[in-house]
């Protein structure tokens, strides 16, 4: 890559033909980070115009430039470019990582404050502004009662239209059922609630429930199962369209029907991957506090039974809880919020453990 | 694929039980046919070689694919159902309002006579949310490329896992840590901001707290792992031999990933932004837990204040009366609107491009 080469600028007669272009020595790039952030230093503290946190962000801007220069005189522009370029994108990803790992550490570290038997095994029934215990056990019987409901009715639904999508469907339906599909993937949350806030809390539910809006558990499901099934008909829809067609043409040689080959070739081949899909979108579900937010109602109190009276969430709980007057709730939110990621967590991690097992692979 | 494989010249010899009856050892189903030698038999077990089930009006394989038929319709259901039902509650509440719906500045449907409008807060969500994109886009395409084509292969994957994890975190933690322990810095900056930029209109005076800056820096936090995850996915799929081919020409790095890398991966690169988008501009509870809920359309982004549809929704829904959540509904109709017209912009674009990139999108 030698400068004289493919430079368009004409070559200086007197220079010699290298084979090697000119390079930077090694200590360049740390020398002139030091002079920028010296000589951010003196201007920030000269003109007095802030702190330290200019200093760095004045100094990397500074050290930019001077590499872009020094790059330039010694080894032309196009390498000055690429040395700008890759100093642009790994400050990019420190800058990143600060924010992202604050968020980690408060969670943590702040999380950990009311990490006791107690916060598992009390609800908030009865707990006051200046009661120190309390905790979240009806809102993780929510969640975990919401999220299972959410998924029996999501999953057979979502895996069945995924194999009517790439078995059955042909031409112009199939296609339009794909585009909203894709659509549906970016529908708000809050949307699904107001949704079945206005089909089945206001409008279906009244007719079980004398005439009152039924606020429940179940309903908080509902809106959770339209936010899953995008997901879970986009990634199963992409794990039957990996099983190599051999293995259809083989079924349909020996005489088996379709339906048979879906369910019994297709479906178990396709089977790791479709679960894996599943459980990301489970614990996207289980994260949500919008649609729960208004349509489960949010009791303080222990509630099994999804289908009547209110029921909490833990990301409703972690949202009820911060924005309560007690010196004591910011300990039970970051809390939940811990006990709420550690689920989510585990979750997608066990979830992308089963993709690396899939043979299938993208 | 063909259509199922159940005509046959020899329609109607045998059941269904063709290839499960395994009863029989194998051939002994074929001189079994053999020996019937009648064509019209429909004795259930006896199989037959060269014949295949015909089609019946009622069976299996007919159900079976209505049932995928109705699963899928029911996609198409819901997603015109949430459009009937929303807009059968807002209408009401549309109905009874005394001012502007798109024009007043306020929020007040409980009272009587009702007053409600979304101007302020179709600003405030699209406001957020675009700043939020300004921001989080260009470092997460420097972190998803650090990711694929800077770090070493293994740090990447690690810390690539790591950003999945983190797309995985709900909005609420975000939200959490926004209010507590990102406010004060960001009053800090903002102080900073208004004393030396002052005079460009956006950063104007304060007070400083729970302001648009501060919403939409927590927003652009929240979406960058999303936006991250998805890019770097699509730019670890871009062809080695595209790749290569640059770097033998004598492409620098920087270079290698404008002329290869980049334009491989734009249509994947707009799904990630948009679908980052669509998850701004409907993120509800980061945004109510930072924003300061007033009703108001103002470009200066550093003052307490700001509002979105969303927030709004998330913030007003408990005290609302029977108009209150039909406003709400009528709101949310509008954000649902909003995001409808990104999403199938978005589609057609990486449609259209898809033939380029199939899998990237």
């Amino acid at each position: 890559m030698t400068t004289t080469v493919t430079s368009h600028r004409p070559q200086p007669p007197a220079q010699p033909v290298t084979l090697r272009a000119k390079r930077l020595p090694a200590y360049a790039a740390p020398a002139v980070a030091v002079v920028a952030l010296l000589v951010a230093a003196g201007i920030v503290y000269g003109a007095g115009i802030g702190g330290p946190v200019l200093v760095v962000v004045l100094g990397a801007l500074l050290y930019l430039a001077g590499l872009y220069a020094a790059a330039n005189a010694v080894e032309g522009r196009r390498s000055a470019r690429n040395r700008t370029w890759s100093a642009l994108i790994h400050s990019a990803f420190v800058l990143a990582v600060l924010p992202l790992a604050s968020v980690v550490w408060t969670l943590v570290s702040k999380g950990a404050e009311r990490l006791d038997g107690n916060f598992f095994l009390t609800s908030m029934n009865n707990i006051g502004a200046r009661d120190a215990n309390g905790g979240a056990y009806h809102a993780i019987v929510g969640t975990l009662e919401q999220v299972g409901i959410a998924a029996l009715i999501t999953v057979p639904l979502g895996v069945l239209c995924a194999i009517y999508v790439v078995e059955y469907g042909r031409g112009r339906f199939a296609f339009t059922i794909r585009f909203f599909v894709d659509v549906m993937t970016g529908i708000p949350s809050i949307v699904t609630g107001l949704f079945v806030l206005a089909f089945w809390v206001l409008i279906v539910s009244p007719f079980f429930n004398d005439g009152r809006p039924g606020f429940s558990g179940f309903a908080a499901a509902l809106a959770l199962s339209v936010l899953m099934l995008p997901t879970v008909v986009r990634s199963s829809e992409e794990m039957l369209r990996l099983v190599p067609a051999p293995l259809r043409e083989g079924a349909y040689a020996l005489g088996v029907p379709k339906w048979k080959t879906v369910l019994r070739v297709v479906l178990p081949t396709a089977l790791p991957g479709i679960v894996t899909g599943i459980m990301l979108a489970i614990a996207r579900a289980a994260g949500e506090t919008a649609p729960v937010l208004l349509v489960a109602g949010g009791g303080a109190a222990i509630n099994f039974n999804p289908f009547e009276n209110n029921q909490s969430s833990l990301a409703l709980f972690v949202y009820q809880q911060a924005g309560e007057a007690s010196k004591y709730s910011p300990a039970r939110a970051w809390t939940a919020a811990l006990t709420l990621v550690a689920l989510v967590l585990i979750l997608t991690v066990a979830a992308k453990l089963l993709a690396r097992r899939n043979r299938l692979g993208r | 694929m063909g259509d199922t494989p159940q005509r046959s010249a020899h329609a109607g010899t045998g059941g269904t039980r063709v290839a499960s009856s395994h009863e029989w050892p194998a051939g002994a189903s074929a001189r079994v046919a053999e020996t019937s030698g009648n064509p019209g038999n429909r004795e259930p077990g006896l199989g037959g070689g060269g014949a295949l089930p015909r089609a019946r009006a009622f069976g299996a394989e007919r159900a079976f694919r209505g049932l995928t038929l109705a699963a899928g319709t029911a996609v198409l259901v819901v997603i015109a159902a949430i459009a009937v039902f929303l807009i059968a509650k807002a209408v009401p509440a549309l109905r009874a309002n005394t001012e502007s719906f798109w024009t007043f500045e306020g929020w007040f449907p409980n009272e009587n006579p009702p007053k409600f409008g979304i101007g302020a807060l179709a600003f405030g969500t699209v406001l957020t949310a675009l700043l939020a994109l300004l921001m989080a886009v260009p470092v997460a395409m420097g972190i998803a490329l650090y990711l694929s084509h800077y770090a070493p292969r293994r740090l990447g994957n690690g810390l690539g896992f790591l950003i999945d994890l983190l797309a995985a975190v709900p909005s609420v933690v975000f939200g959490l840590w926004g209010r507590d322990y990102f406010a004060q810095p960001i009053a800090d900056l903002s102080t900073w901001l208004n004393r030396y930029f002052g005079w460009i209109p956006i950063f104007g005076e304060g007070p400083y707290g729970n302001s648009i800056l501060l919403g939409s820096v927590v927003l652009a936090i929240m979406v960058l792992p999303i936006i991250t995850s998805l890019s770097r996915e699509v730019f670890r799929q871009t062809p080695t031999a595209n790749e290569e081919a640059a770097l033998a020409l004598g492409a620098t790095r920087w270079e290698m990933i404008r002329t290869a890398v980049l334009p491989y991966g734009r249509p994947g690169v707009i799904a990630a932004v948009m679908l980052g988008l669509g998850r701004a501009l409907g993120e509800t509870i980061a945004l109510a837990l930072t924003l300061g809920s007033t009703y108001a359309i103002s470009f200066n982004i550093l003052q307490s204040g700001g509002n979105s549809i969303a927030a709004n929704i998330a913030n007003r829904f408990a005290e609302a009366n029977d108009t209150g959540r039909g406003a709400l509904i009528a709101s949310g109709l509008v954000l649902f609107a909003i995001t409808l017209i990104v999403n199938i912009t978005a589609r057609a674009i990486i449609y259209r491009r898809r033939e380029f990139t199939e899998s990237a999108a």
